[in-house]
């Protein structure tokens, strides 16, 4: 499963995750055998639109996802040495928010509106690094400062109502940097805050990755930001990675027709608007029977009778890109693999 | 505007203002209002898409509910096809509703989960009386046709349908009277970007077809870009800037809408990398107080003195486009 060139350790590494639900109307086959790596300082998007299982592998990793109905069937999650599938409750609450930062969508429901800022920023500084209130203080304002918030100081004793939606994701990500994590998982950290507010987020993601050098996972339905902060990018369709390379790569020769056609679909604000856009016929595939074809097959143009009867896997098909599909684009023809 | 291109315009805004009060106290005394949509002058021409686009709470929905009278203006005058309807009274302005219809954001929430999509497309049709019976049944098919959905799903309730489709309900139902102008808010927010596209191309067929105006109320740049003929951009109740869609997109005039464009991340990392983003500082200022002079001179890279003293007039800097700034020439 090595990729390419890198030779140090990874941050983490996932193999062959797998995580369903249990609910009324059957299994729900959400995540189906995913394998990953980051190594260190890299910033990993992941893309796929919603229903897609984003959300569910990075919950997975930590097992946040309430059990049951949610059961992980299978996989590694190899953090630090310790496969923290396996890990008891006590040990996993060392790593949540200690070694691995989580930063969630809503910055109003990830914080609690009854404690102040500075509670909660320097809650895990107790917790995790048992910091006395004066050390702690002094790191959640140096926190606060880090992520672009004025006057820092004074700002402890707000509540999370006294704070824009802009000025409450950078809290939340102060939260999330609290312990120095050497992994940062990002779950659409943007998607709730306008443009010009995300492009500040952006910004400080920027500055914060080249300062403290930790691997971010940064979870996304939206390309542009993807192309703007990410170096690798793992595309996401019906709980499986169905494209995985660099970010150049993908934009510039994407190979797996999901991937193509999520491209096509996109307006584009430096194209002009005279052509039709292209859209992808037919719906979101229902994640209740268990995948035995390839889950994009129905809606793919290049399908053909192998693709309706066996799931491709991913496959490194050059350099450090690899695509789960039985059809190469570039030369129009059958994947030749028996 | 001159005489002879009035005709082409269907609807006028002339200095729009909603002003929403806040009470506070026991006697719930009026302390203030939030001045959701403050002096808007624009206007629509038959057949065109208006893009309006801003953040979140800058006034574009009040905008598109007000110039459908779904609230009462404060201030200023709505023309429709040369008519002021800000002041009908309610029996006169429901002759005026069926010309025009909205459509809205959130599919899940406009329909009705206790109707049938038959008697959720038909509503309007019994409301106004305009057809019933077998007429009415075969206008129904007929306008769910029109939107790419099976006629056969007529009893089907909203819930057994994807997101994508909610919509398309939501649009027939706005045809179902022939409507000369829809409001679109937001009407793709709520959708993955495969569906998005689907949608908007239904729209720009159904525009064809018909002949329809649209206000298309969006936060989204890049697919305005694609839907709308010229664009309005606000900023805290006011519009900063109004031009053709290639104008505004190429070279903007007002600083808001530069700082507004560069933020809009692009689909490609070679022009990501390169690109210059201006920041804007700190956040939108509560419309219930909005700041002194120009509204955007408290984030505005490039303000002067004059600025934070003297609101901008909406001027005309010709060749059809107009904007909200003192500096906006050089």
């Amino acid at each position: 499963m090595n990729l390419g060139t890198q030779t140090s350790d990874p941050v983490i590494e996932v193999t062959d995750l797998k995580t369903v639900f249990h609910t009324q109307d059957g299994t729900v086959y959400a995540v189906n055998g995913l394998s990953f790596q980051l190594q260190p300082g890299e910033l990993l998007g992941v893309v796929g639109e919603s229903g897609c299982g984003k959300s569910v592998t990075m919950m997975s990793l930590l097992k946040l996802l309430p059990m049951p109905p949610a059961e992980i069937v299978s996989g590694k999650v190899l953090f630090q040495g310790n496969d923290l599938l396996h890990t008891d409750e006590e040990a996993l609450r060392k790593v949540r928010g200690g070694q691995i930062g989580f930063i969630f969508q809503d910055p109003m429901t990830s914080l609690n509106p009854v404690f102040t800022i500075g509670f909660q920023i320097m809650e895990p500084l107790r917790e995790h690094l048992g910091l006395d209130n004066n050390a702690a203080r002094a790191r959640a304002i140096e926190l606060l400062e880090l992520v672009g918030i004025p006057s820092a100081g004074d700002r402890l004793r707000d509540f999370p109502h006294q704070f824009s939606g802009g000025m409450r994701q950078r809290v939340v990500i102060a939260i999330a940097l609290a312990c120095d994590p050497k992994l940062l998982i990002a779950d659409e950290p943007t998607t709730a805050l306008d443009v010009t507010v995300q492009a500040q987020i952006l910004e400080i993601v920027r500055e914060l990755r080249q300062k403290l050098g930790m691997a971010i996972i940064w979870i996304t339905h939206d390309l542009g930001v993807v192309a703007g902060i990410a170096d690798r990018v793992a595309v996401m369709y019906g709980g499986f990675i169905v494209e995985y390379a660099q970010v150049s790569t993908l934009f510039e020769a994407p190979k797996h027709p999901y991937t193509i056609a999520l491209l096509e679909t996109l307006p584009g604000i430096n194209k002009d608007g005279e052509h039709r856009l292209m859209s992808i016929s037919g719906q979101a595939p229902n994640l209740v029977n268990k995948p035995q074809s390839c889950p994009f097959a129905p809606r793919c143009k290049y399908a053909f009778d192998r693709c309706l009867g066996e799931n491709p896997m991913l496959e490194l098909r050059s350099n450090d890109h690899k695509v789960a599909c039985w059809w190469d684009v570039e030369k129009n023809e059958a994947i030749d693999n028996g | 505007m001159a005489e002879a291109e009035n005709k082409n315009i269907l609807v006028e805004v002339e200095d729009l203002r909603m002003h929403f009060p806040i009470y506070k106290g026991i006697l719930r005394r009026q302390v203030g209002a939030v001045k959701a949509v403050d002096g808007l002058t624009f206007d629509i021409r038959r057949g065109e898409t208006l893009g309006l686009v801003g953040e979140s709470g800058c006034g574009k929905s009040t905008t598109g509910r007000a110039i459908l009278r779904l609230y009462n203006p404060t201030a200023g005058k709505i023309k429709f096809e040369g008519s002021n309807i800000a002041d009908l009274n309610r029996s006169d302005l429901r002759k005026m509703r069926p010309r025009m219809q909205m459509i809205f954001q959130d599919p899940q929430a406009s329909l009705n989960p206790r109707m049938t999509v038959g008697s959720i497309v038909s509503e309007p049709l019994d409301e106004h009386g305009v057809v019933s019976g077998k007429q009415k049944k075969a206008r129904v098919s007929e306008l769910l046709d029109a939107v790419g959905l099976d006629p056969s799903f007529i009893n089907r309730y909203p819930h057994e349908f994807s997101g994508g489709q909610r919509q398309r309900i939501g649009i027939a139902r706005a045809l179902a009277l022939d409507p000369e102008f829809i409001v679109c808010d937001e009407p793709i927010a709520a959708l993955d970007v495969s569906i998005q596209a689907q949608v908007v191309n239904l729209l720009e067929d159904l525009q064809g077809k018909l002949g329809l105006t649209y206000l298309f109320i969006s936060h989204d740049l890049s697919m305005v870009r694609h839907i709308a003929d010229r664009v309005a951009v606000m900023y805290l109740g006011k519009v900063m800037e109004l031009a053709s869609v290639d104008q505004l997109f190429k070279n903007p005039k007002h600083p808001y809408t530069k700082a507004l464009l560069s933020a809009v991340p692009v689909p490609d990392p070679k022009i990501e990398a390169k690109r210059e983003r201006i920041i804007l500082k700190g956040d939108v200022p509560n419309p219930a107080n909005p700041p002194s002079g120009c509204v955007f001179s408290t984030r505005c890279p490039v303000a002067e003195k004059k600025c934070f003293d003297l609101s901008p007039q909406w001027r005309d800097l010709g060749g059809d486009r107009y904007v909200a700034c003192h500096l906006a020439d050089r």
